[in-house]
């Protein structure tokens, strides 16, 4: 029996399916059965970011309005042994799905997989509520923002009001070089206004963007983003891990000019 | 900018921080402008039964209270500063 996590945030653009896709593929390499759904539906883009985008046959609205069968809309990911993805629809709209509708593929998911991570869509709106609806727990994706970390505090009430206890916090594009000159709060400053447990610190680093452009995610590679994101896995799988310095290291000469 | 205000100048990322948990206590004590102004006329009405109050001067607010141990959270209070003019003799 496996575990449902769902990644949330409140707002949009912080990176909710970037951290899905590289945890997906993390847990993937750490030889974890894994599966990750995309509850946006309407506005899919897991697909892309995994770049698994035209392989898609049936979708998770097929799956609820018995088009087909669950195991036939699971797209298999030919690079990592144990990683599937379960799209969600483009030519609807979130009402297509109930909270107990998907709170039922989730659950029926469960029993195959080690890990079924839910992508949420942005807001607090039905797409939320069936992201949350069949979790076991929760990962917050905020940036040090003053916006992203006021509709992460928003979110975190409301999941509290679900009941689900455990909600980690992951902190996404940090700028290590704006934190050390004051200005960009730092991942502590966050966990201290949140009040809840930090998973992973992910460093603003090109190479996501990149990733993201090849369909590509990077965990588990020798990017300090993708090293982050092995991190955070192996959290999930209840290790502990000490968290990276994110300080980008200096070249020698722009050492010796006092540069970069 | 002088030399003392270089010194004094707080950086973006605490005056974001401090933006955030003012922000956050409201939101979090989910009270909107109006009721706040409700709260402080019924205040103003109740104690105007036993004193003279300086309502130009009084002050109502959310603020965060420090909770008890470390893992302990700090919750909103409601904090208020109602100068007093006189106390009303009572008859």
């Amino acid at each position: 029996m496996g575990e449902v996590i769902v990644i949330t945030s409140g707002k949009g653009g912080v990176g909710k399916t970037t951290t899905t896709a590289n945890i997906g593929t993390g847990l993937a390499k750490l030889g974890k059965k894994t599966v990750l759904v995309d509850t946006d539906i309407g506005l899919r883009n897991l697909d892309v970011v995994l770049g698994l985008e035209n392989r898609i046959v049936y979708n998770v609205v097929d799956v609820v309005e018995g088009n087909c069968k669950l195991k036939q809309a699971l797209i298999k990911d030919k690079r990592y042994d144990g990683l599937f993805l379960l799209p969600a629809a483009q030519t609807r709209d979130k009402s297509a799905v109930t909270p107990e509708q998907m709170a039922k593929v989730a659950k029926e998911l469960k029993d195959e997989f080690d890990y079924v991570i839910m992508d949420s869509p942005a807001g607090i709106e039905q797409g939320f509520k069936n992201a949350i609806a069949g979790a076991d727990r929760g990962i917050i994706v905020t940036t040090p923002e003053v916006s992203a970390v006021r509709d992460a505090d928003r979110i975190i009430g409301l999941l509290e009001a679900n009941e689900m206890e455990d909600v980690r916090l992951v902190v996404n594009r940090l700028r290590s070089d704006m934190v050390e000159s004051g200005n960009m709060m730092n991942a502590e400053d966050v966990v201290e206004i949140l009040g809840i447990k930090l998973i992973g610190v992910v460093p603003d680093d090109e190479q996501v963007v990149i990733a993201t452009n090849n369909g590509e995610p990077l965990a588990g590679d020798d990017s300090l983003a993708g090293k982050a994101y092995i991190n955070i896995c192996r959290r999930i799988m209840g290790e502990e891990v000490p968290y990276l310095d994110l300080k980008r290291r200096k070249g020698f000469f722009a050492k010796l000019f006092g540069k970069g | 900018m002088s030399f003392v205000d270089f010194f004094k100048k707080k950086s973006s990322g605490e005056t974001a921080k401090e933006r955030l948990k003012l922000v956050l206590v409201s939101d979090r004590a989910a009270c909107s402008p109006e009721i706040m102004e409700r709260i402080k006329n019924d205040i103003i009405e109740v104690l105007s039964k036993y004193v003279e109050i300086d309502k130009e001067g009084l002050d109502i607010k959310i603020t965060q209270a420090d909770g008890e141990g470390p893992d302990e959270k700090s919750g909103p209070a409601l904090f208020a500063n109602i100068p007093i003019r006189t106390i009303k003799e009572r008859n």
